[in-house]
């Protein structure tokens, strides 16, 4: 795989002005092999999974409904650099495809990565509902050593469709994670999405939607939990072509040391796109005077009638708030941990799958320690 | 037994606490007026560790034991409560775990065990209802959207829920009207008992009607200028403090 570097996007392109990837060029990823992972890391959670260990598909763990499958599908066109390479190296992902009318209930999806010398990961997800069809993915993807985990997920929700996508990425400490979610949203459709954003060494996830049918919906929440050296970017393309469609984006990023967060958020509204709601929110918290956080939101309106709101904050932690927590008994730890909940709140607020929720809690109950202390 | 001798704080460099003696025995209840500035609020700041004044001379105790050597969140387990004069809000922390996780962590610290969730709304449901308190009050974030006289509510309910040893009330009455001083006083007099003391700081004799004080204390110019029984409170509210300032 010793071409893989050469395509690289640079910081030259404006997409990539403030993530940078030449860190990868220190290492030479091989191709990954298949590995065995021991059961005891996959969550408790009763429900269907799919569950790919160094992007191939482990059947004995993976419990597959009738409608999704292993897949080695075409790669849609892209001019993305990520998604080109992606094409390139392309490696069978899931298959899902829900019929008219059914509502497929929960899955897992979890892509463990085993690297004991560097690997890259290619894998590329389609998941497709059909009219009025409704599902909730759970995304995870995690894993030990230096790896690459370039995904991309195709998703395309017809008339109606309902997908709520909560993403986990909790990648080892020295990963790379470079995600690409394409969404195609038709009309009265809904795509609400909630991605949790803890671990790597560098990681981005670039969402582009599109709503295409007039009372699409789509909810692109985030929040980013960094510390140490972590980087991680934050970025959508959200394209509104019909009429009275919304998007809310609410973002929060909380640094901690000398980490870096990063959003770029556009939104395009086409001429045809009248009654337009767009509403996109970013804050950042800052734990550490070296943190750092950089935000691009930017608005592109071709119609006339909309209503589009874009914010920005950057904060610390309120010294008044957090005596008041200690004064009542808290420990100082508990009570920063209380506020940085507080501050994701609103991100997180839309998550409503009870089974969904829990994971995600206890997944930044754990990213406390590295948080606070 | 809340005991200060000689207290005295500076915030940056400016002398506020000039030498405070004061003696709390258990069970009683110590009223502090004072002239706006007089250094009230900063001396409950001082009992209960909040950071940026400088303890330049003088002790604290409580029951033998040096407050000023504790973190506020010790200072709470061993049984001090400040009800705030501005009450903080927090967005996006629900006032009923906010108390209860409170409640615990003081339990923790005492080596007691925790309460449930369920125990945990059995008692402030039953607190909420005797402050007249609405019941939505436990959902709502704490302190966001509350009225100044919730607010104040909110702090007694803590203080209810949580049991002190000590309480501080900075200025707990103002913002408030009749129904709610009264529903106030009684939420203090409710804990009064050999196990409870508390300094109520107060501008109006007012309050006082309904939290009858053993001992009245003036403080002025960062000095404790005269005590006295009850009675001081009603001369006070008479005459106002212009004399006693310059002492
Ligand atoms: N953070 C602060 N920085 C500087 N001066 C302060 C600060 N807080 C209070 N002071 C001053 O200390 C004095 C006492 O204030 P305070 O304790 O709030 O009085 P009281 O509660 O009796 O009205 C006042 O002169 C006030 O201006
Ligand atoms: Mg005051």
């Amino acid at each position: 795989m010793s071409d893989l570097l050469a395509n690289l996007p640079g910081r030259h392109l404006e997409a990539w002005h403030y993530t940078d990837l030449k860190a990868l060029k220190s290492f030479a990823f091989a191709a990954p092999a298949p590995a065995a992972i021991d059961s005891a890391l996959l969550p408790d959670l009763a429900m269907n999974r799919i569950v790919f260990v160094n992007g191939f598909l482990d059947e004995a763990l993976s419990v597959l409904p009738a409608w999704a499958r292993l897949s080695s599908h075409e790669a849609t066109k892209s001019d993305l650099p990520l998604a080109i390479l992606n094409a390139q190296h392309r490696q069978a992902g899931i298959a899902i495809d829900i019929p008219d009318d059914v509502d497929a209930g929960a899955i897992l999806l979890i892509s463990i990565s085993q690297a004991g010398a560097p690997i890259a990961l290619f894998p590329r997800h389609r998941i497709s509902l059909g009219r009025n069809a409704k599902l909730t993915l759970i995304d995870i993807a995690q894993g030990e050593g230096v790896y690459w985990h370039n995904p991309v997920s195709e998703i395309s929700l017809a008339d109606a469709a309902q997908l709520s996508h909560y993403r986990l990425q909790d990648e080892a400490e020295a990963a790379f994670h470079t995600a690409t979610i394409f969404a195609d949203i038709a009309a009265s459709a809904a795509y609400e999405s909630f991605s949790l954003v803890l671990g790597g060494q560098l990681s981005r996830a670039e969402f582009h939607a599109r709503l295409g049918g007039a009372g699409a919906d789509i909810h692109l929440n985030a929040a980013q939990l960094l510390a140490g050296t972590q980087h991680a970017d934050f970025t959508s393309v959200v394209s509104h072509d019909a009429p009275h469609c919304a998007s809310r984006q609410t973002v929060k990023s909380v640094l901690a040391g000398h980490s870096r967060g990063v959003f770029q958020g556009r939104i395009e509204v086409a001429r045809a796109a009248q009654k337009t709601d767009g509403y996109q929110m970013n804050q950042a918290l800052l734990l550490s005077p070296h943190a750092e956080i950089d935000s691009k939101p930017e608005l592109e309106i071709f119609a006339d009638d909309v209503k589009c709101s874009h914010g920005a904050t950057i904060g610390a932690l309120d010294p008044e708030q957090i005596f008041y927590l200690r004064s009542r008994g808290i420990p100082e730890p508990e009570a920063r941990a209380m506020l940085i909940r507080a501050f994701i709140d609103e991100a997180l607020a839309p998550v409503t799958h009870d089974q969904a929720r829990a994971l995600l809690e206890r997944a930044i109950e754990g990213a406390w320690s590295k948080l606070v202390s | 037994m809340l005991e200060i001798k000689n207290l005295s704080a500076r915030i940056d460099d400016k002398e506020i606490l000039r030498g405070i003696d004061l003696v709390v025995p258990q069970g009683e209840i110590h009223a502090i007026m004072g002239p706006n500035g007089a250094g009230k609020s900063t001396l409950s700041y001082v009992l209960s560790g909040r950071d940026g004044y400088e303890v330049t001379g003088g002790t604290a105790t409580l029951n033998g034991v040096d407050l000023l050597a504790m973190a506020p969140e010790e200072r709470a387990a061993a049984g001090v409560f400040l009800a705030f004069q501005y009450p903080v809000e927090l967005p996006g922390v629900g006032n009923a775990n906010f108390i209860r996780t409170a409640l615990n962590a003081i339990l923790r610290a005492r080596g007691e065990p925790e309460l449930d969730a369920v125990a945990f709304l059995k008692r402030a449901r039953a607190e909420i209802k005797r402050l007249a308190m609405p019941e939505d009050m436990l959902k709502r974030n704490v302190n966001v959207g509350f009225s100044g006289g919730e607010k104040k509510r909110n702090e007694v309910l803590q203080m209810a829920l949580l049991r002190p040893r000590i309480a501080i009330l900075d200025e707990t009455d103002s913002g408030l009207d009749i129904d709610a001083l009264k529903i106030v006083a009684d939420g203090v007099n409710a804990l009064r008992g050999p196990d409870f003391s508390a300094l109520v700081i107060t501008h109006y004799q007012r309050l006082l009607d309904h939290i009858v004080p053993d001992y009245v204390h003036v403080l002025a110019n960062g000095r404790i200028v005269r005590s006295g029984g009850p009675e001081l409170a009603h001369e006070l509210e008479a005459h106002g403090y212009a004399g006693l300032e310059a002492a």
